[in-house]
């Protein structure tokens, strides 16, 4: 059933590229600088992480590159295509499930398709091999209520895949969840991602998560949002439990938690 | 199921007979007179002997408080509409209808006479006067309650404003509708019976005037009854619709429970 995708066989381009973005929020006559000269490149089928301190920028950042904001300055492109508004090939995550109520499971995961008026029968296909997926399947004609906050968050992760964006937006999409909880999510991600390698765009406020998942790991600091350092992260993919206990992989996180700290974050 | 429901109907149904006992015991014990309190027996006589005068009264205050609740709905809901999605229309009309509440709605009651006759009309304008508040409140509130992340999604989706609001928004906030409609019935059977106090030639408000009048005492009590199963009528209509158009989840949303 998985057949991972060589990496190789993968385009390598930039997906998503930002070239010195600027950010301000204006409310009430006060004017808020949320990010302040950004840029940044996300190679084509790579994980990113987005580490930083509350507040510095990072949903502001995602809502970016998912078209539902403008910059204030620069310019953000996806595919290599400056981008004007929200678009087609993107899935998003958000923080909280957003799954609607009165929908069940299935129907919540089918809403892109519903949406975007594309064959339901090909949908519905989709859909119920994503749910078997990541296990359920099961709960299809369940209510979002009747579910755990990680069955939850795993069928938002399931309604994002679903029309087969090319890229995979998230903000902090395990932050409600319980450390064991969160740990079987963050296999799931990387095992689903590395089916079939998208650009994917991960923001967390967890320095371990953000290291054992992704290639790249950028770092924020505090507001202005700003990236002050990125790393390049080499271990193999799809990643396993066992990276945790790797010296280096301690090492970048130790360093980054130095970062953070000269930063005054910490 | 079936358990938990007379679970839930027999202790206020037993609480209710002994309650109801007590009063037709201490009626008898102490000989309270009719045109005092009258005993449940002889409320009971009353209903009996005067069921079709009843019956008859009953309808015309079923029909004013149906017009004027259901004037409250239609009115209500575009207009929470508007304030809800138009921010010019919410700073414009939302002080004035709050504001408009600090008018005690029964002291219109004699306006609408002078203005509108003895007819139906004037019971109608009282009863919609009263009712529209809550649905107008509620509905708003319901509308500004949708989670911004469930906009935005929608928005990433391609979907158009129209499109999610009656995707989203409507859904999200039909429980809180309900909860003023809810509100509403109840009183927009105030607002009639009001405006049949003032002036009326029919309906259970006036029917009470005349039995008062006539130091009927028992009829007057008959008519409180027959008032309060007419309230209680009108609520369990909106609550059958509410069952025929929600959803469980959504009802359960709106009762607070957790799921199922
Ligand atoms: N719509 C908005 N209007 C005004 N200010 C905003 C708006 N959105 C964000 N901001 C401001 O921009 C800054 C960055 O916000 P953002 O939500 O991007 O931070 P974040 O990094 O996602 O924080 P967290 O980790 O807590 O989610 C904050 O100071 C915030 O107050
Ligand atoms: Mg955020």
């Amino acid at each position: 059933m998985t057949h991972a995708k060589e990496a190789s066989t993968t385009p390598r381009g930039t997906a998503i590229s930002i070239r010195d973005v600027g950010m301000e929020f204006s409310r009430r006559g006060q004017s808020v600088t949320a990010l302040d000269g950004v840029s940044l490149d996300i190679a084509a089928g790579t994980f990113c992480s987005v580490l930083g301190p509350s507040g510095c920028g990072k949903s502001t950042l995602l809502s970016l590159i998912s078209g539902l904001a403008r910059p204030t300055r620069g310019e953000v492109r996806v595919g290599g295509r400056p981008l004007a508004g929200p678009y087609h090939d993107v899935g998003i995550v958000f923080q909280s499930d957003v799954l609607l109520p009165w929908m069940t499971i299935l129907d919540n995961i089918l809403l892109p398709a519903r949406v975007k008026k594309q064959d339901m029968g090909a949908a519905r296909a989709r859909g119920l091999r994503l749910l078997e997926n990541v296990g359920l399947i099961d709960f299809r004609d369940h209510y979002p209520s009747e579910l755990s906050g990680g069955m939850r968050q795993r069928a938002s992760i399931c309604r994002a895949l679903l029309t087969e964006p090319s890229v995979l937006l998230m903000d902090e999409p395990f932050g409600a969840l319980d450390a064991l909880t969160r740990e079987k999510m963050q296999l799931d991600l990387n095992r689903i991602w590395a089916e079939d390698a998208k650009t994917v765009m991960f923001i967390t406020h967890d320095i371990e998560e953000a290291v054992a998942l992704a290639d790249q790991v950028i770092v924020m600091g505090p507001r202005p949002g700003k990236v002050i350092r990125r790393y390049e992260i080499d271990f193999a993919q799809p990643r396993t439990l066992g990276i945790r206990r790797e010296p280096r992989f301690q090492d970048i996180v130790d360093d980054i938690r130095n970062v953070f700290h000269s930063a005054g974050v910490l | 199921m079936k358990a938990a429901t007379l679970g839930t109907v027999l202790p206020p149904l037993a609480a209710l007979l002994v309650l109801v006992a007590l009063w037709q015991a201490s009626t008898d014990v102490f000989a309270i007179p009719d045109y005092i309190l009258p005993s449940p027996l002889a409320i009971a006589e009353a209903v009996v002997a005067n069921w079709p005068l009843l019956l008859k009264q009953s309808w015309a205050t079923f029909v004013e408080s149906m017009l004027g609740f259901g004037l409250g709905i239609v009115v209500g809901i575009p207009l929470a509409v508007l304030i809800a999605c138009s921010p010019a229309a919410e700073k414009t009309f939302y002080p004035l209808l709050v504001a408009s509440q600090s008018v005690p709605k029964v002291a219109l009651a004699p306006i609408f006479v002078v203005w509108f006759g003895f007819g139906l009309l004037p019971k109608v304008l009282i009863a919609f006067s009263i009712a529209f508040f809550p649905v107008v409140v509620n509905t708003v509130v319901g509308l500004q309650r949708t989670p911004p992340d469930m906009i935005r999604l929608m928005r990433a989706l391609g979907s158009s404003p129209l499109e999610t609001f009656w995707r989203v928004r409507i859904p999200m906030a039909s429980p809180f509708i309900f909860a003023g409609i809810k509100i509403s019935s109840a009183f927009a059977v105030v607002g009639a019976i009001v405006g049949e106090f003032i002036a009326a030639e029919q309906g259970l408000g006036y029917l009470q005037l005349v039995a008062n009048n006539n130091l009927q005492i028992p009829l007057l009590f008959a008519c409180l009854l027959m008032l309060s199963v007419l309230g209680a009528v009108i609520y369990y209509l909106v609550v059958l619709v509410e069952r025929l158009i929600l959803p469980a989840p959504l009802r359960a949303l709106q009762n607070g429970e957790p799921g199922q």
